[in-house]
């Protein structure tokens, strides 16, 4: 099998995308997939931290510290972007504007629970930002996520075991594996990668998977 | 005359007690105020209760204010950066107490506190370790965490341009926790890169009106890049 790299993850997710979406991309991961948005496609990115209509990284020499996002990287914006504060800005967040919020994961569970913002550790230092506001403020939430742990071990589980942001708040999972929807009767698997098998990634996976009809 | 320009941001800040709470605007070094940060330091007011959106970041501004001892609280969204060292040291040591405020529930709450909302139901954490032993209601099918305002004696922030009314505008994404904590404390304190006439501004782009600001301090900025 071909597992996605982070690059293709992105233009997986991007592709899902629509004209005239109002999109919100988390900090690390997500925030690639600005860069795999269809050429044409009119989508206008937000950033919690006050800004609508993100354009592409500033060249080299061209940054602006009064102009970032909310990864606090340098951005420009495009014609017809717009700045707020942070009232409005998690208005839009909450009031549910935004069209889509791509999220990074720890784990997902078969509920659609989310758990993205502290591992749990006893020492961590706990660090939240808008997370949760985005878990449940966005119509739809897509998670971007590796399939498995570095140990192996599946991070699309029965029930989360790390600190949840929300629950029962994802609506679509894309991992370096596959593309999966959950729903209120289970997980349906949508897109596989280049030589998985659908009984090869429910052994990876461990929690029930659904084959959604149209799925090769 | 109504002259809300301040000569110094020494002379601004001069009155701040021990204890007080401040709210410190900016996200990042994205409308940070660093001149009333240094000149904070420089006054000496201890036991601080300190509302940001982080918890400082390398050795300088708040996390220069923390190293010093000076900040007993901060309420923030996101203390943990790969440059916090000086928070995550104190709160290792237990000497800084942390509460941990989504970011949304962060604004909103200052927004409250400016608006004289008594509290609000939001729907964000709710079912999760951050509305712990919090009131909740479910509302339409929806459920809520009660949530309260957070007041403040003092709001630090940064602008662009004001009159001598104390009408501001701000420059780009620094915008961000400036009006509304403008509107939070009872005495705010913006750092502004140029003071202009009354009647300079346009009235319609005017985005902290003067009766939410008590002083004005200009600083000019810096000639060395920023670090």
């Amino acid at each position: 099998m071909k597992k996605l790299d982070r690059n293709q993850m992105a233009a997986r997710v991007a592709r899902d995308i629509p004209e005239g979406a109002y999109v919100n991309l988390g900090i690390g991961l997500p925030t690639l997939v600005a860069d795999h948005l269809p050429k044409g496609r009119e989508i206008i990115l937000h950033s919690e931290n006050g800004v609508l209509g993100i354009g592409p990284r500033p060249a080299p020499g061209e940054e602006d510290e009064d102009l970032i996002n909310a990864g606090k990287e340098p951005v420009t914006l495009l014609a017809g972007g717009a700045y707020f504060h942070h009232g409005d800005s998690f208005a839009m967040i909450r009031g549910r504007h935004l069209d889509f919020a791509v999220l990074g994961a720890f784990q997902v569970s078969v509920a659609g629970d989310l758990a993205n913002w502290h591992t749990g550790a006893a020492d961590a230092i706990p660090a939240v930002g808008g997370a949760m506001d985005l878990a449940v403020g966005a119509k739809k939430v897509l998670v971007m996520m590796e399939h498995l742990t570095k140990k192996g071990e599946s991070k699309i589980v029965q029930r989360c075991t790390y600190p949840l942001t929300a629950a029962r708040c994802v609506d679509r999972i894309y991992t370096d594996l596959a593309v999966i929807d959950v729903k209120p009767d289970g997980l349906h698997v949508v897109d596989l990668v280049e030589g998985l098998s659908f009984d090869e990634l429910q052994r990876l996976t461990g929690v029930p998977l659904k084959k959604l009809a149209t799925a090769a | 005359m109504i002259d809300k320009f301040v000569a110094s941001a020494e002379a601004a800040l001069a009155d701040i007690p021990d204890g007080a709470t401040v709210m410190i605007g900016g996200f990042g070094n994205a409308g940070m105020p660093a001149a009333l940060i240094d000149a904070l330091i420089a006054q000496g007011a201890r036991e601080l209760t300190i509302v940001n959106n982080n918890a400082g970041n390398g050795d300088t501004g708040l996390a220069a204010l923390m190293k010093a001892k000076r900040v007993r609280k901060i309420l923030c969204s996101f203390p943990r950066q790969a440059d916090s060292w000086h928070f995550d040291a104190l709160y290792r040591a237990g000497e800084i107490q942390l509460e941990l405020v989504p970011q949304g529930t962060l604004a909103e709450r200052i927004r409250a506190a400016g608006a004289g909302i008594g509290a609000f139901y939001t729907p964000t954490a709710f079912g999760t370790r951050l509305a712990e032993g919090k009131e909740t209601r479910r509302i339409e099918g929806r459920d809520y965490v009660l949530e309260y305002p957070i007041h403040a004696d003092y709001a630090l922030i940064k602008a662009d341009r004001a009159d001598r009314w104390g009408n501001l505008v701000y420059r780009k994404t620094a915008r961000n926790f400036a009006p509304i904590m403008a509107s939070a404390a009872r005495c705010t304190v913006a750092q502004v890169r140029e003071t202009v006439e009354l009647g300079a501004l346009d009235p319609e782009q005017v985005v902290t009106p003067g009766i939410f600001v008590k002083r004005i301090v200009r600083i000019a900025p810096s000639l060395k890049k920023a670090a």
